[in-house]
């Protein structure tokens, strides 16, 4: 088994940016849709809330996921 | 979303066309996402949204609600298409040959115990599982796509994964290795 630099360097951030109890992908996509129009609206995040932020900076797909979903609020507004 | 006939029918309409535009709004311009597939999301996502109306609990406008499904139901699909001809051993085995060119000699002697601690404690300590998913996970391959080659779901692998951060993490720990070692490493 060998990794990349580039791949090194996630695992290090990933195991860094770790937690004992963190939500999983579903647990993030029930409580994204408040997260983000927290987000649009500039306020501030409730405990709740943190976890999806944290969760948000590890899983690249649900980050993918918020990213295609900010383009679509900021389209509609 | 509850009322009856044809106020209902008019109703889902307008949603559907909403999550279309919403979708079309994000997705395109990106290679393979053309008007019918907008579509055929829109209307599974329409389907979903109604199927899970149950877990709607008021914290955010419906509509953002809404789009957090079909944004998830989109990109679950663009991915399955995406990876659907590749199988899990040919690409981790594909990944190790090609960083095995370019990894050993670009490490940092000042990098290297942590880096050697790293492959050992994946190595010795994680199951095989645990390593399959973390390695596929670093490779590239979304979760939902490994889950599915290992018969399970994206949510589990994440869970997979976050248990091999956690061993790893701990057993750096034992090897005297802090976060904040990790983070100026």
């Amino acid at each position: 088994m060998t990794l990349s630099r580039q791949q090194i360097e996630e695992l290090i951030k990933g195991v860094s940016l770790t937690r004992d109890e963190e939500v999983t992908c579903d647990e993030c996509l029930g409580d994204l849709a408040e997260f983000a129009e927290r987000m649009l609206e500039g306020k501030s995040l409730p405990d709740g809330l943190r976890a999806v932020e944290h969760h948000l900076e590890i899983c690249a797909e649900c980050h993918e996921e918020y990213a295609a979903l900010l383009r679509a609020l900021k389209q509609a507004e | 979303m509850t009322a009856v006939g044809s106020v209902q029918a008019e109703a889902l309409k307008e949603l559907r066309a909403i999550l279309y535009s919403r979708l079309r709004a994000t997705l395109f311009g990106r290679i393979s996402v053309d008007d019918a597939l907008l579509d055929d999301f829109a209307q599974e996502a329409l389907l979903k949204v109604l199927g899970s109306l149950g877990q709607f609990q008021s914290r955010s406008r419906f509509l953002t609600w809404a789009t957090t499904i079909a944004v998830r139901t989109a990109f679950t699909e663009l991915r399955r298409r995406h990876w659907k001809d590749v199988s899990l051993d040919q690409f981790l085995q594909r990944a190790d040959t090609a960083n095995e060119q370019v990894t050993k000699p670009q490490c940092k002697s000042d990098r290297q115990e942590l880096i050697q601690e790293m492959y050992r404690i994946i190595d010795t300590q994680l199951t095989k599982k645990q390593r399959t998913a973390l390695l596929a996970e670093l490779q590239g391959m979304p979760l939902e796509e490994i889950g599915r080659r290992m018969g399970s779901n994206r949510n589990a692998i994440y869970k997979l994964t976050h248990d091999a951060r956690k061993q790893l993490k701990k057993h750096l720990d034992s090897a005297g290795y802090t976060v904040s070692d990790l983070q100026i490493a």
